[in-house]
């Protein structure tokens, strides 16, 4: 039989202590976040009420509520979705039921990354540049909307190209073999055995939206605002941009407004997410093939 | 005795299947092949309109030299404006490199552990958790950085100001670390299982597998995962705006404030008139913005595809 050696012993102990270092080093990265949401919850957490959540800012934003500024952040990330999931939607199917392995293909790619990676700022300055001054929106929950749209865009590209792509070939096939042109099988076959993994990206592009502040800032988001907007022309509120607003911009704001948005802030996008990674898990299991 | 083949020509109308269906496909092909090009649209848009209103500007005023050596960013100097940017690519390379050395080393560790150690429901629980960390919004991260960071800081290190380097670097390490992780953690599934099973069947324990085997083979997807959150850490705004202290200043330690060029574009876009030189000069740091985050977005693929080709 093997009888374990001292260099066994040495390798054994080796792994052992690795181990736990990298342990260590997860929950380090981990651990800060936590604490850091500990805090935002205690001091955060009594700002938040009916009143807070209903009522306008008063007294040059020093008192009062984020009504307007949540109403804004509702308009902005609806607008943009209208915009953003179609052409995603499109765009994933081409990839995925359309596109062969071509120079065209690896175009389309490299500008889903790049769109991905390039800096929110800059998307400001192409929202400006383009939505504000060339279309001549102006300022207003259009431009703004889609700036984010364009910036989200990878999001939903790539959950939905994802979702497509795990429909097993052998479906597609069936259908062709009854005669089915590309876009019945897509319709019939590959959508609906998609659709849900579909909701999850756009699920992720809600919460992603929510949060984005330098696109909005120059393109639609309004520092304040007594009323709401009327129509899509008009300038918004914004809670992420509120937050820096009120953190930042205007002086004498008691702690517990801005601790209050943040807390807020963090709540929508982290239950968005985990509306959608249980939203995941749950398919996962009811996945048939 | 001679047959006549039977004539195709006569039921050419039967074999044309050109029904409603037919056209309704091609339609739909042809507006999905919009959808498909999209992407290639936008990338292009952005360059084009941001070039468009910065252009101008590097031709006629902008001098070169001075833009990437002059530390003097005075846009709205009335007499004399000078746009130097060194002490904006100085900011903004300290506050990446300070998240770098915090989140390079934290998240692929996490990622080796994730990926090779740890099973089961604690794989689980880790992945979601880092999912959500990924998701906190930028803005959230800058209050962060100014309202308990800050205070931190001054505390333990016995400084002046909090806003510097150290803060927003770490929130920048904070924010770019769950990023990494993930793309980290997918390089390292990439290996296929039959290598580490070899490893395991000469007697290596987990470690040597992960230390001989894994992470050579695993390279180029780690080095790209490095790369991706260093282009992350370059084109953040809102987090290194509030937590960076916002002045223009050569550092000598890291607790001094520094100013980055995203930032600078976020802080000054809202205060100057359209088409005005300071306008344009914007414009001008988001091109360089642009060009610098394609050309590390495009090395980090072609790294990636390297791997692929081999």
């Amino acid at each position: 039989m093997f009888q374990a050696t001292s260099i066994n012993h040495h390798n054994e102990a080796v792994q052992k202590r690795v181990k736990i270092l990298f342990g260590v080093m997860t929950s380090l990265l981990i651990l800060p976040v936590l604490i850091i949401l500990t805090m935002l919850i205690i001091r955060g957490g009594p700002a938040i009420s009916w009143e807070f959540l209903f009522e306008s800012p008063k007294n040059g934003m020093t008192a009062g509520g984020i009504f307007p500024a949540l109403m804004g952040t509702i308009a902005l990330v609806t607008c943009a979705l209208i915009f953003s999931v179609p052409l995603g939607v499109a765009s994933a199917i081409y990839l995925s039921e359309y596109a062969s392995d071509n120079w065209m293909t690896r175009l389309i790619n490299l500008a889903i990354i790049n769109l991905a990676g390039v800096p929110s700022i800059v998307h400001a300055l192409f929202g400006v540049g383009a939505f504000v001054m060339f279309f001549e929106f102006g300022t207003s929950i259009l431009a703004a909307s889609l700036t984010l749209a364009i910036m989200t865009l990878p999001v939903v590209i790539v959950a939905t190209r994802e979702s497509l792509q795990a429909v097993p070939h052998a479906f597609r096939e069936a259908c062709w073999n009854m005669g089915a042109t590309r876009w019945q099988t897509i319709r019939r076959v590959v959508l609906p055995n998609s659709i849900s993994g579909i909701l999850t990206g756009v699920i992720l592009e809600v919460s992603r939206t929510a949060g984005e502040t330098a696109p909005i800032m120059f393109t639609g988001a309004a520092f304040f605002l007594p009323f709401l907007p009327q129509s899509i022309f008009d300038q918004t509120m914004a809670l992420s941009l509120h937050l820096f607003v009120v953190s930042t911009q205007v002086p004498g704001v008691p702690e517990h407004i801005p601790y209050g948005v943040a807390l807020l802030l963090i709540l929508l996008v982290l239950v968005m997410n985990s509306i959608s990674i249980a939203f995941r898990m749950y398919l996962r299991r009811l996945k048939k093939w | 005795m001679e047959q006549p083949l039977p004539s195709t020509h006569s039921n050419l109308s039967d074999m044309d299947r050109r029904n409603a269906d037919w056209y309704i496909d091609k339609l739909v092909q042809a507006l999905v092949f919009i959808g498909g090009i999209s992407a290639i649209v936008f990338i292009l848009g952005i360059f084009v309109f941001i070039t468009k209103e910065g252009l101008g500007f590097i031709w006629e005023t902008l001098d070169i030299r001075d833009y990437f050596l002059s530390p003097r960013w005075r846009p709205t100097s009335e007499f004399n404006p000078t746009y130097g940017a060194m002490a904006l690519f100085v900011g903004t390379a300290c506050v990446t490199g300070m998240a770098m050395v915090v989140a390079v080393p934290f998240s692929l560790g996490a990622a080796i552990y994730i990926a090779e150690f740890a099973t089961g429901r604690t794989r689980e629980v880790l992945k979601i958790l880092i999912e959500l960390l990924a998701a906190i919004p930028s803005v959230v991260w800058g209050f962060i950085g100014l309202s308990i960071m800050n205070g931190l800081i001054i505390k333990l290190f016995n400084v002046p100001i909090g806003l510097n380097i150290l803060n927003a670097g770490l929130i920048l390490g904070l924010m770019a670390a769950p990023i990494m992780t993930t793309i980290a953690e997918d390089a390292l599934k990439a290996v296929p299982d039959g290598y580490r099973e070899a490893a395991e069947a000469m007697g290596a324990t987990r470690w040597q597998v992960v230390w001989k085997v894994v992470l050579p083979a695993s390279k180029n997807g780690l080095i790209s995962a490095v790369l991706l959150g260093v282009g992350r850490g370059f084109g953040e705004t809102m987090a290194v705006l509030m937590a960076s202290g916002h002045a223009i200043n050569i550092p000598h330690s890291v607790f001094d404030s520094v100013r980055a060029l995203t930032a600078t574009i976020a802080a000054e876009l809202g205060e100057t008139a359209v088409g005005s030189d300071h306008y344009r000069s914007l414009f001008t740091l988001g091109i360089t913005l642009f060009i610098i985050t394609f050309v590390i977005n495009l090395t980090a693929d072609i790294i990636v595809r390297g791997r692929r080709g081999s």
